[in-house]
């Protein structure tokens, strides 16, 4: 009986996805919500390597390695209209960037 | 051994989690998302990935964590303001969020039986040799497409941070 159950770490990618959905959702500023995203990612790279941890095949390791070279890209387009935002609106909270309402 | 090992560090992944959650300043927000990605690098580690675990610390802990801390600086970011409309999500969102990871949990024991248990060193393939000899072989058009995108995203992301013309 030794080793962790594999399935254990699907669970604790599932949580760790859930609770990136729940800040994406009630944070409001939006450096917060892009951090949820992140860990959204994170979730599911867990996930991709215990997978191949199973299946004893190291194609799941690519996968995740391509994830974190697209969060780079990601995290470095998102920040920078971040700053584009902040310039023009002066402010970082999603609910008040509302010039597309009513 | 294992056990301690993965209840450890999978404890405070979730911790970290629930603390980027609820926290209301975006740089403790940060603090804790780097904590959780510290812990999953441990974890990637438990499970034979030793280039993603090293990637994961490098990449995601080191360079990406690090621009958001210097954004979150630059913008010199507030604590987020409260507003009275969160009791739908206090009192309807957690129960919902609990039940509906305590029925994950039950449909992923249910459906991916746990005949096989992860232990350190039971699998080794994910070396920097088998990941780069995969990566130049099998995985090349997407690698080389991958180079593609990390330049137009610094193309794009220089052109979104720069100042107007009229400023």
């Amino acid at each position: 009986m030794t080793g962790v159950p594999l399935s254990w770490f699907l669970i604790l990618s599932a949580v760790l996805f859930s609770l990136g959905v729940a800040g994406f959702l009630i944070r409001r500023s939006v450096l917060t919500v892009f951090m949820s995203i992140e860990l959204m990612l994170n979730a599911v790279n867990l996930s991709f390597v215990a997978f191949s941890y199973q299946l004893k095949q190291v194609n799941g390791h690519l996968f995740t390695f391509f994830v974190m070279v697209v969060a780079a890209a990601e995290a470095a387009l998102g920040l920078a209209i971040i700053l584009a935002v902040f310039r023009n609106r002066g402010t970082l909270q999603v609910d008040e960037v509302n010039s597309m309402k009513n | 051994m294992d056990l301690v090992l993965f209840l450890t560090f999978a404890i405070v992944a979730v911790g970290c989690a629930v603390n980027l959650v609820l926290q209301r300043h975006p740089i403790s927000a940060a603090i804790s998302l780097i904590g959780v990605m510290a812990s999953l690098a441990v974890l990637y580690l438990l499970l034979g990935a030793e280039f993603i675990a090293a990637a994961q610390v490098i990449v995601y802990a080191g360079a990406i964590m690090v621009l958001f801390v210097f954004v979150i600086m630059l913008l010199n970011a507030e604590a987020e303001r409260k507003t009275g409309r969160s009791l739908v999500a206090r009192y309807i969102g957690i129960p919902s969020l609990v039940l509906f990871l305590s029925l994950l949990g039950v449909l992923i024991h249910a459906l991916y039986p746990s005949a096989e248990r992860a232990s350190f060193g039971g699998f080794t393939g994910g070396t920097p040799q088998n990941v780069g000899r995969l990566l130049f072989t099998r995985y090349l058009l997407p690698f080389e497409a991958t180079s593609a995108l990390i330049l137009i995203a610094i193309v794009g992301a220089v052109w979104l941070a720069r100042k107007e013309a009229g400023e």
